[in-house]
C-alpha cells in the first residue's frame, strides 16, 4: 500500500502529507483576513472608542440607573422569549421531522422568514397586529391582556425574530436520531413519556441548549423589531439596544460603545460557556 | 414460548411485503429467516415483535392471540443490526434500562438491578466495560451488550435482526457460536434474520427461506441443502453449476456441451440441470455420459479443498462453474489458468420448464 501511494504511479500523491485540496496556507490566510476584517476589527474599534474613558466614567455610564433598568428589561424579555422558543421551536422541529403532511415544504421554508424579513418591518407588523384595535390585540384586550407598548410586546418581538435559531439547530439532530433507539426502548417496555424523557431528550438537549442560547443572544441585541412594539418607556420598556441608540443620537459615542461592550461581553461569555459545556457532553457520545 | 403465524399479509402502499405467511415455531427452537434483501424477512420479524402490524392474519404466542398486543406488552427481546445502544448512557445503564422503566411497583430495588446487570455483564463476558459509553466499544462488544440488554427482561422470545451483519468475518463467527451456546443454555425461542446462508445453515435448528414476500421452504439445514424444493432455494443456498439447454429424449444439450441421462426424464423441452460443486468431478478427457468442456479461470487454494472457477468452452452459462478438488488431486494434476478439462456429474437435479420441483438423477 505505501509502495503504491508513495510510488511513481501517481504524482499527485507523492507527498502523503498533502490534503485533498491544495493551498492550505492560502486558504487559511484568507480565512484569517476575513475574520479580522469582518469580526475582529469592528470589535476592536468598539473597544478603542471606550478606551478614551476612564474606568470611573466607564463604570458610571454602564451602571446608570436608566441603563441598568434597560438591562433588566432586556434580560427578562430575552430569557422568556428564548424559553418560549425552546418549547415552540422543539415542537416545530419535531412536527417537521417526524410527520408527513401537505404543505410541509412550505412551512419548512416559512420558518426562515424572520431571518429574511427586515426586522423593522416585523416590528411594525407586530405592533399593528397587537395594537388594541389590531387583529390579535382586540381579542387579547377582551381577556385583559395588553401586548403592544408593554414589556410583553418586547417578548413577542424577540421570540418572533429568533425562533429559527432553535428550529434550525434542533432539526438536523432530530433527523439523525435513529428510530431504532426508540423502538429498542419501547420493546423493553418503556412508556412514551419515558422514551421522550430518557432517550430523545438527552440526545436533543445539547442542540436545544445551543438553539436557545443563540436565540437568547440574538434577542439581547434585537433592535428593529422591538422598538416599534415596545413603547420605549424609560425604566419600563426600554431595551439596552435602544439605550445605545439614544446615546448615539446624543453624539456620545463613548457611552454608546461602553453600553455596547456590555452586551458584547455578555453574549460572548454565554456562547463560550455553551460551547464548552456542549463539547464536554458530546465527547461522551462520540468517545474520546 | 412457541410462536404461530397464521396467514400474515402486509403491504407498504402497492408493494406486497408479505403474502399468506404460515409458520409454526416450537418452544426453544432457534430458527433463521433467510432470504435476499426485499424478501420480507425483516418485516416478518418486526411483525412478530409488534414493531410493525400485519394487515391481516394472526400471531399466537404459546397459543394466545397477541396480534393486537402492543410491543410493550409482548415482552420480547429485540436485537437490532446496528445495536441501537443509547449513546448517552453507560453500558450498565443501557442494560438496566428495561428494569429502570418498570412501573414503581414492579421495579426491583436499585441493589437488585445492580446485581442483575452484573450477572448479565458476566454472561456476555464484559464486566470490565460497565462504566464505558457505547462509543468506546468495538462492534462485537456493542452487539454483546445489546444482547445482554435484550435479555435483561428475561424474555421468552428473542428476536434478532441481522445481528452479525455489521461485524467483520472473524468476530461474526465467534459471536455466532456464542449465541448458539447461550440459546442452548437459557432455552428461549429465538428467531433471527440473515441474508448470509452460511450463518443461517450453521446456527439454526431450522431455516425459513423467503423470497418476494412468501416462504419458499422451511426445513433443517441438511434437508434444505440436499433436497431443495425449488429453483430459488437451489440458487440461493450454496453455489450451483447450471447447464441450460433443450431436452430431447434423455439428452440435454447446449452448444458443445451435452449430458446423457441414465433414464428418460418425465418431460421434454427447455430444461436446466443443477449440479452442486461436490456432485461434479473433473477429468482431463470426457466420459460416455457427459461432455462438458471447461477452462480453468481461477484457483483458490485457501480452505479444506482447492476451489476451481471454470469457464464453459463452446457453450453458454450465466455464471462460472465452481468445482472443489482435494489438495492431493491438485498436486498430482497441477492445473493452471487456461487449462482445459471436462466435468463429470455423479448426481444431477433436472428442472424442466413448467415444473417447479426438480427431478434428481443418478449415474451408476
Amino acid at each position: 500500500m505505501s509502495e503504491l501511494s508513495g510510488g511513481r504511479w501517481s504524482p499527485l500523491r507523492r507527498n502523503p502529507g498533502k490534503r485533498v485540496l491544495p493551498g492550505f496556507a492560502l486558504s487559511m490566510g484568507i480565512s484569517l483576513l476575513f475574520i479580522s476584517l469582518i469580526l475582529l476589527l469592528p470589535v476592536t474599534g468598539l473597544l478603542v472608542q471606550t478606551a478614551g474613558m476612564s474606568w470611573e466614567q466607564y463604570w458610571g455610564v454602564i451602571t446608570d440607573e436608566r441603563v441598568v433598568a434597560s438591562y433588566k428589561v432586556t434580560l427578562w424579555a430575552a430569557g422568556i422569549a428564548s424559553l418560549f422558543n425552546g418549547i415552540a421551536g422543539l415542537l416545530l422541529a419535531w412536527v417537521l421531522v417526524r410527520y408527513e403532511f401537505p404543505g410541509k415544504r412550505l412551512i419548512d421554508a416559512l420558518i426562515d422568514l424572520p431571518f429574511a424579513l427586515p426586522t423593522a418591518v416585523a416590528g411594525i407588523t407586530l405592533a399593528a397586529l397587537f395594537a388594541e384595535n389590531g387583529w390579535y390585540g382586540q381579542l387579547l384586550a377582551e381577556l385583559g391582556i395588553k401586548v403592544a407598548f408593554t414589556p410583553l410586546g418586547i417578548v413577542v418581538a424577540m421570540s418572533f425574530t429568533s425562533l429559527p435559531f432553535v428550529v434550525r439547530t434542533v432539526q438536523p439532530v432530530l433527523e439523525d436520531l435513529p428510530v431504532e433507539d426508540e423502538e429498542a426502548a419501547i420493546s423493553m417496555g418503556a412508556s412514551d413519556l419515558a422514551v421522550f424523557r430518557r432517550i430523545l431528550f438527552p440526545s436533543l438537549w445539547p442542540a436545544l441548549m445551543t438553539g436557545v442560547a443563540l436565540s437568547f443572544t440574538r434577542s439581547l441585541g434585537e433592535f428593529g423589531a422591538v422598538i416599534f412594539i415596545a413603547g420605549n418607556m424609560p425604566y419600563v420598556s426600554e431595551i439596552t439596544s435602544l439605550m445605545i441608540f439614544i446615546r448615539l443620537q446624543e453624539f456620545d459615542y463613548g457611552a454608546a460603545s461602553a453600553i455596547a461592550s456590555v452586551v458584547l461581553i455578555a453574549s460572548l461569555v454565554l456562547l463560550l460557556a455553551i460551547n464548552l459545556w456542549q463539547a464536554r457532553y458530546l465527547r461522551r457520545l462520540h468517545g474520546r | 414460548m412457541s410462536i404461530t403465524l397464521e396467514q400474515i399479509d402486509k403491504s407498504f402502499g402497492a408493494f406486497k411485503a408479505l403474502q399468506g405467511i404460515e409458520l409454526d415455531i416450537p418452544d426453544g427452537e432457534l430458527i433463521g429467516l433467510l432470504g435476499p434483501s426485499g424478501s420480507g424477512k425483516t418485516t416478518l420479524l418486526r411483525i412478530i415483535a409488534g414493531l410493525e402490524s400485519a394487515d391481516s392474519g394472526r400471531i399466537l404466542f404459546h397459543g394466545e392471540d397477541v396480534t393486537r398486543r402492543h410491543v410493550r406488552e409482548r415482552r420480547v427481546g429485540f436485537v437490532f443490526q446496528h445495536y441501537a445502544l443509547f449513546r448517552h448512557m453507560t453500558v450498565a445503564q443501557n442494560i438496566a434500562f428495561g428494569l429502570d422503566v418498570l412501573p414503581r411497583k414492579q421495579r426491583p430495588s436499585a441493589a437488585e438491578i445492580r446485581q442483575r446487570v452484573g450477572n448479565l455483564l458476566e454472561m456476555v463476558q464484559l464486566s470490565h466495560l460497565a462504566d464505558r459509553f457505547p462509543a468506546q466499544l468495538s462492534g462485537g462488544q456493542k452487539q454483546r451488550i445489546a444482547l445482554a440488554r435484550a435479555l435483561a427482561m428475561q424474555p421468552q422470545v428473542l428476536l434478532l435482526d441481522e445481528p452479525f451483519g455489521a461485524l467483520d468475518a472473524r468476530v461474526r463467527k465467534d459471536l455466532r457460536r456464542w449465541l448458539r451456546s447461550l440459546h442452548d443454555e437459557l432455552n428461549f425461542t429465538s428467531v433471527f434474520v440473515t441474508h448470509d446462508q452460511e450463518e443461517a445453515l450453521e446456527l439454526s435448528d431450522r431455516v425459513v427461506v423467503m423470497s418476494a414476500g412468501h416462504i419458499e421452504q422451511v426445513d433443517t439445514p441438511e434437508a434444505l441443502y440436499a433436497k431443495p424444493d425449488s429453483r430459488f432455494v437451489f440458487d440461493f443456498l450454496g453455489h450451483v453449476n447450471v447447464l441450460q439447454g433443450s431436452l430431447v429424449g434423455n439428452r440435454l444439450a447446449s452448444g458443445d456441451a451435452w449430458v446423457q441421462f441414465p433414464e428418460e426424464p418425465a418431460a421434454a423441452g427447455e430444461a436446466q440441470l443443477y449440479l452442486r460443486p461436490h456432485e461434479v468431478r473433473l477429468q482431463l478427457s470426457p466420459v460416455g455420459h457427459a461432455h462438458l468442456p471447461l477452462q480453468v479461470e481461477a484457483i483458490n487454494l485457501i480452505g479444506a479443498e482447492v476451489r476451481l472457477e471454470l469457464r464453459p468452452c463452446g457453450w453458454q452459462c450465466d455464471t462460472l462453474w465452481e468445482v472443489g478438488i482435494t489438495h492431493a488431486e491438485y498436486h498430482s494434476w497441477q492445473p493452471r489458468r487456461g487449462d482445459r478439462c471436462f466435468a463429470v456429474p455423479d448426481v444431477g437435479h433436472l428442472f424442466v420448464a413448467g415444473h417447479t420441483q426438480p427431478q434428481t438423477l443418478y449415474w451408476g
